[in-house]
């Protein structure tokens, strides 16, 4: 392997463990639940995404053939991210806020997680 | 060059997942655990991802992802749990 794949692999792979401690320290040391959500949504999604870049260039120096299935976690994972983020932000507010603690919707409906859906028979 | 790198990133990820745990253990919301238990997932998949550099072997990239599927159909059926008490309505 050359010098120089060797340099770019450990590079990605310090940064990120790096990132991924990051992530979690964030997860232990902030405050209230909802700054917790920030740490590991982003650190640790970009940390994976490092260790996966990591192997992709290792594999390529070492066999010679790009291998896509770091693509694929890669991808899923940065899609899947933001969707367990929000998720967990609405169990969270669920249990613990009420109606009163958040503003207006000001829109014809209101919060998804306080209020009932419209009904069926609606045009919308 | 490539084993320090490796050790480093095998230690801070390892360390990561105690700091996980630590989250899960002292809550204090169900929020909190759901949370430490996704990045626990994630983690993970740096983990298995890293021991198949350490062998410089492809066939754990399958298991890496047949995790990530599972940690996220996971996370999302515990949050739609929490939501509506129920998870497919």
């Amino acid at each position: 392997m050359s010098i120089v794949a060797e340099i770019l692999v450990s590079f990605a792979l310090v940064v990120s463990g790096i990132f991924g401690l990051v992530g979690s320290v964030g997860l232990v040391k902030l405050k209230n639940t909802l700054q917790r959500l920030h740490a590991p949504t982003k650190a640790t999604s970009l940390g994976v995404g490092g260790v996966l870049i990591a192997s992709m260039i290792y594999f390529y120096a070492k066999y010679g053939q790009v291998s896509f299935h770091e693509l694929l976690i890669t991808l899923f994972l940065f899609l899947t991210a933001p969707i367990t983020a929000n998720f967990i932000a609405k169990a969270y507010m669920a249990r613990n806020l009420g109606d009163k603690d958040v503003p207006e919707t000001t829109g014809e409906y209101g919060w998804s997680i306080y209020d009932d859906p419209p009904s069926p028979g609606s045009d919308r | 060059m490539i084993e320090y790198a490796l050790t480093f990133a095998l230690g801070c990820y390892a360390l990561a997942l105690l700091l996980n745990l630590w989250r899960i253990a002292v809550g204090p919301d169900a929020a909190d655990r759901i949370l430490a238990l996704d990045t626990m997932v994630i983690n993970l998949i740096a983990l298995v991802v890293l021991y198949g550099v350490w062998h410089s072997t492809a066939i754990y990239f399958e298991a890496a992802m047949l995790i990530a599927m599972v940690g996220f159909v996971s996370t999302v059926a515990y949050c739609r749990f929490l939501l509506r008490g129920d998870i497919i309505e």
